[in-house]
């Protein structure tokens, strides 16, 4: 049995609960357990501007936690992820650090050895269940669906700490998305950022990043952006909405996460997905279902 | 005559304090308000609010919630059980003896014809009570002092809380003790009740309540015959008994009045009971007219706020309505520190030691500052930083026994505290991100000033930038600081590998999103690169590329040295943080 501690970070539960029900649900389908723990805080992601520390300290506490009981942890954010990961990096290398944060982790009744693994959401689905075992689970696949995946910059880069896929040319995204029968584009700005790291700081910076990939997306040919972190998602959904308001222009290309686009296909319902709680309809989805492989519109036809 | 008085004058205090409080929920202001939100919508639109959800299916939603929350207190039971434990023993202590001992003429008596509170069960349940209260009082002593929860804090009115609370309790088992074994009490009581002359009959009288009752008399000690106490028995039967059980029914003033009995009768001589009586009804009196100025008040806040949050969202709420919760909620803090045991944030204020990072310290401020009391300038940047340094994770909403809604309180004070002014570095981090979702909530201009501020602060003091006819002088002495914050100590001074291919500024997507990258950016990330390598930190970091980094780490990524550019980037961000933090205001 496959399990793991679930990370879920600051701003699933609070923004994209969509996410967290998807993910549990297909988590669920491929035999994953999963277990929550209550005391998980903030992985430091945000405070790495500002106070390293903080961040370390942050991530070093969740790294602790996740030891204490004895399971690696299973992330479904990427910037989360990078952040774990590049705390989990140095303290291993640095043991003057590791004894620092190992003081003040006491103070709080904690203790971090170095004995957790970190992955991603993404990560699990390939490496731990498998490709094989994936397609097993699926009981409909996609037709004519052209897919645009983005990878996030902080699960791919710096690549000697996140060891997450080859930075230079990943497929193990690709390969996520083409089981479920939908064609994963190439694409140039595959591996780019979405730009939400800078909201809020230089948006006009931030949305033209993410009007650059839009562009390159629809450019491509893609029927919808793939994602797989809340920040790029939100990015995506919510700042393109806003965008879209903005230039009083209708021609979106809408994101969907790949828990709900592989959830379609394992015959989870839409509602446990949350296929209508993105900002920007992706609802159309279910009309590229190949209906050759779907029992229900077979049985319609009958 | 003193009690009467004392009585009324605290009654008076107390109204007048709980009508003066719920004004204060009308008049308040958190936040920015709408001009045409004024006191007097404010109360139309709440008395509406409140019709409304009562003569409504809404009924059903505040009646669930005040079963489960506010009788029940399911929330603190969802989240610790020795929490739980302590507030129900000492709420229902607290409500049962306020019902049946402080309030017994105006509500018990009316309703029971039978009773006194001499007559079990009334006597044992006032015990009971009681212990109730010391139990939970007792837990939370143990939680704050002994075990002490880290981030659980503890302020004055914490203190005072338990405090006034333990002193009526413990005066009040002593009093009870003391009038167990008092001698004048068991005289007036059969000089004025039992009508008994008969020396004899009041002998064996005092023999039985001697031995049986705890009485402690000059003259009269045990061992006593048997006989003598047979006869006692039939004296109390006809007597006493229709209004006194047996005192040890009373369990803790009787067990106060066993370990007193050896200095009985000095204390009786001494008129203790009078002086305990005194503290017991002046504490008493004291705790009621404070009590809409203390934490007590939340008795009535606190499921006010439950109650109006189970049926108010934010989408369909009126604005004044808004106003109104979020003015009542400050005072439904109980500074219980739920909020704070479960903040995302928890680990920026073990690093920084800045406590307004945590919520429950943030509120104690707020109360403040809403109130109107003037802050300092230093506690008003130290509030604004704990309440930037927000992940907006919600949990403290979820939390909360009292169900404040804290998520909109925060997004609220925080702009309030951001228009005032003070320049805030955090604005140029993730942190930024809910609030630029919620960008369209301000005008234009509301958004962008405080992010300019924040870009001139931490840009603002690196005179070398701003100036460029400035000569440079490559002392490399800053070196230093750098080393400090080096993320890798194995191979710290990365930057001196870089032979300057610029591939770092090539792949950059942001340097690739300006026609202009060197007039928008400062530097760019090669020649940040060069500027470490030449010891040049702080003008490395006044530029505001490093303010403009995705953090993408694709320089990083690409740089045939292995230099570690992002996160060089990010120890400069650091560094200008902090210098910013040092810096003279």
């Amino acid at each position: 049995m496959i399990k793991y501690a679930l990370f879920l970070g600051c701003n699933i539960p609070a923004r994209v609960s969509q996410y967290e029900c998807s993910s549990r649900a297909v988590l669920e389908k491929a035999g994953v357990e999963t277990v929550d723990i209550r005391d998980f805080n903030c992985c430091g992601y945000p405070m790495r501007n500002s106070d390293r520390k903080a961040f370390i300290l942050s991530s070093a506490r969740n790294l602790a936690l996740a030891e204490k009981e004895g399971l690696n942890i299973l992330t479904l954010c990427k910037c989360c992820f990078g952040s774990l990961k590049k705390a989990e990096y140095l303290l291993k290398e640095d043991s003057n650090l590791h004894e620092e944060v190992n003081r003040t982790l006491a103070e709080n009744g904690l203790k971090y050895e170095g004995r957790v693994e970190v992955k991603h959401l993404l990560s699990v689905l390939y490496h731990d269940v498998g490709i094989d075992a994936l397609k097993s689970k699926i009981s409909v696949i996609y037709k004519n669906l052209k897919v645009a995946t983005h990878y996030g910059c902080h699960a791919l880069r710096p690549s000697r700490v996140t060891q997450f896929d080859d930075p230079v040319a990943p497929k193990l995204f690709d390969e996520l998305v083409e089981i479920t029968g939908a064609e994963s584009i190439d694409w140039p700005e595959k591996l780019e950022c979405c730009g939400a790291p800078l909201m809020g700081i230089n948006d006009d910076l931030s949305m033209g990043l993410t009007a650059r990939k839009l562009e390159a997306g629809k450019k491509a040919g893609a029927d919808y952006l793939c994602s797989a972190c809340p920040y790029c998602q939100m990015q995506f959904d919510a700042v393109q909405n806003m965008m879209i308001s903005h230039n009083r222009d209708n021609d979106y290309l809408a994101s969907i996460l790949y828990p709900q686009l592989l959830g379609l296909c394992m015959g989870i319902d839409s509602e446990t997905l949350g296929i209508g709680m993105n900002q920007i309809d992706i609802s159309g989805i279910t009309s590229f279902i190949d209906s050759a492989t779907d029992p229900h519109r077979h049985t319609q036809t009958r | 005559m003193t009690f009467n008085i004392s009585l009324y004058i605290s009654l008076f205090v107390f109204i007048f304090g709980l009508v003066y409080r719920i004004y204060t929920w009308f008049t308040r202001k958190v936040g920015v308000l709408p001009e045409q939100v004024t006191t007097s919508r404010r109360v139309f639109a709440a008395v509406r609010g409140i019709f409304g959800a009562v003569f409504s299916l809404k009924i059903l939603i505040l009646i669930k919630v005040f079963v489960l929350d506010v009788l029940l207190q399911k929330r603190i039971l969802k989240e610790d059980f020795l929490r739980w434990l302590m507030h129900m023993l000492v709420f229902y202590g607290f409500m049962l003896l306020l019902l049946m001992h402080g309030l017994d003429k105006i509500i018990i008596e009316p309703i029971f014809e039978e009773y006194y509170s001499t007559l079990n069960p009334y006597l044992f349940l006032r015990d009971l009570f009681g212990i109730m209260m010391i139990a939970g009082l007792g837990i939370a002593i143990y939680r704050r002092f002994i075990q002490k929860a880290p981030r659980l804090k503890t302020n004055g009115m914490d203190y005072y809380a338990i405090v006034i609370l333990i002193v009526i309790m413990i005066s009040g088992f002593l009093l009870e003790g003391v009038k167990i074994t008092s001698h004048t009490e068991f005289q007036n009581m059969v000089t004025e009740w039992s009508g008994l002359d008969d020396e004899k009959e009041i002998r064996a009288l005092e023999s039985l309540w001697v031995q049986d009752f705890g009485v402690v008399l000059p003259d009269v000690k045990p061992p006593f015959e048997r006989a003598a106490l047979t006869y006692g028995r039939e004296v109390h039967e006809t007597n006493c008994a229709g209004c006194h059980s047996s005192s040890k029914w009373a369990f803790s003033g009787y067990s106060v009045a066993k370990i007193i009995s050896p200095v009985a009768l000095m204390l009786d001589r001494a008129g203790i009971s009078v002086l305990l009586w005194y503290i017991h009804f002046i504490s008493c009196f004291f705790g009621l007219a404070y009590l809409p100025f203390s934490k007590m008040f939340h008795i009535f806040a606190g499921p006010v706020s439950l109650l109006a949050n189970s049926v108010m969202g934010k989408e369909k709420s009126d604005p004044a309505n808004i106003a109104t919760r979020q003015a009542m909620e400050l005072d439904a803090c109980t500074h219980c520190c739920a909020c704070s045991f479960s903040c995302s944030a928890l680990m920026a204020f073990e690093a920084s030691g800045n406590e307004y990072i945590l919520p429950s310290e943030k509120m104690r401020l707020l109360k403040a500052l809403i109130a109107g009391k003037a802050l300092s300038r230093r506690e008003i940047k130290a509030v604004l930083h704990g309440v930037y340094l927000c992940t907006n994770c919600d949990r403290c909403t979820v939390v909360c026994p009292v169900g404040i809604n804290l998520k909109e309180l925060w997004i609220n004070v925080r702009e309030n505290l951001l228009q005032k002014g003070e320049s805030e570095p955090l604005l140029l981090s993730p942190f930024s991100f809910v609030r630029g979702l919620n960008r369209e909530n301000l005008s234009k201009d509301e958004y962008s000033r405080p992010i300019e501020k924040a870009r001139q602060a931490v840009a603002g003091r690196f005179d070398l930038l701003i100036d460029k006819e400035r000569l440079l002088s490559l002392k490399g002495g800053d070196a230093g600081e750098l080393k400090d914050l080096s993320t890798n100590n194995i191979r710290d001074n990365a930057f001196a590998y870089c032979f300057g291919c610029q591939n770092c500024t090539t792949i950059c997507p942001v340097v690739g999103s300006f026609d202009k990258p060197e007039e928008e950016l400062g530097l760019l990330p090669h020649q940040i690169m060069c500027c470490l390598g030449l010891g040049l930190v702080e003008m490395a970091s006044g530029s505001s590329m490093i303010w403009d980094c995705v953090t993408c780490y694709q320089c990083q990524e690409h740089c045939p040295q292995n230099v570690d550019v992002t996160d060089l980037l990010f120890q400069l961000k650091n560094l200008a943080v902090k210098n910013l933090e040092k810096a003279p205001s």
